[in-house]
């Protein structure tokens, strides 16, 4: 039970992506397209979470541990590399063709939509395919 | 560029982008991490013995979360309209994408721009960037035009 916290934690993410519209491909793609009929809701998700979350990462800015006790672990990357922009690039491809991103597809696989079961199966294998591929590249 | 007035929801939208922020802060106050579902996820499938029981925990509230929804009556529109091989192509790229980015739009796009990091605001232009790009090549290659 001690990691029953994150499960909360989980939860009120999933409300959040089902409340803003995130959930729904076909909102994502309304925003994306800029150029034709845009729809700028998104960027006020975007705008209230980082607004929110700002508040507690300047809080907490200097601590070394969290408020139950365990280490902080913040990503000490630094470069602005290779990796980071075809990443982000391809990344950005598969968005716009499907509408999702990580969080709203693991958040629809229990909407009963089977569609989006098979977009979250093929994303575990395009993560799985970087993970061997970045294996071999260190050996 | 035209604005579409009528899919324009700003209320709920920022509404559930507080709701979002709020789980983002409380897992940096408390639990001392980067809510980023990209890494979340990947990490279980690269092992660490004690490192996945809060990654399956966090992940288990948020496919739980549209249950819950349900039965107070919420229900979400989620309109899908690529096809299947579409979704495979998709997520093959977001899953590699954001595994060899280090990143989604949560970890990127709100815990990285929150935290001022280099790295994610050139993250998240690239991503919103070719996402846009590819929404317009996509309609302009079905409508012909």
């Amino acid at each position: 039970m001690r990691h029953i916290s994150e499960f909360f934690v989980g939860l009120v993410f999933g409300f959040g992506l089902l409340l803003s519209g995130m959930t729904d491909p076909g909102k994502v793609i309304g925003f994306l397209d800029l150029i034709g009929m845009w729809d700028p809701s998104l960027a006020f998700v975007m705008g209230g979470a980082v607004l929110v979350s700002f508040i507690a990462f300047r809080i907490s800015r200097n601590w070394t541990t969290s408020l139950m006790g365990r280490v902080i672990i913040l990503s000490d990357l630094k470069a602005i590399d290779l990796k980071l922009i075809l990443g982000s690039a391809l990344f950005g491809i598969g968005w716009g063709i499907s509408g999702f991103c990580p969080g709203p597809a693991i958040v629809s696989i229990a909407t009963g939509e089977f569609k989006s079961i098979i977009f979250v199966v093929a994303m575990i294998g395009g993560m799985a395919i970087d993970s061997v591929y970045q294996r071999y590249r260190q050996a | 560029m035209a604005i579409d007035w009528e899919q324009f929801t700003p209320v709920t939208a920022f509404s559930g982008g507080l709701l979002i922020g709020l789980a983002a802060a409380a897992f940096m106050l408390f639990h001392g991490r980067i809510m980023g579902v990209s890494g979340i996820l990947g990490g279980l499938l690269r092992p660490v013995k004690g490192d996945r029981i809060w990654r399956a925990s966090f992940l288990a509230g948020m496919i739980v979360a549209p249950l819950l929804a349900r039965l107070v009556g919420f229900a979400p529109t989620i309109r899908i309209e690529q096809s299947g091989l579409g979704l495979i192509l998709a997520g093959l790229l977001v899953g590699f994408g954001t595994s060899l980015g280090n990143g989604c739009t949560s970890g990127h796009g709100v815990c990285g721009i929150a935290r001022l990091s280099p790295r994610s605001i050139i993250a998240t232009l690239i991503f919103m960037a070719f996402g846009m790009l590819t929404v317009w090549l996509m309609h302009r290659f079905q409508t012909g035009a």
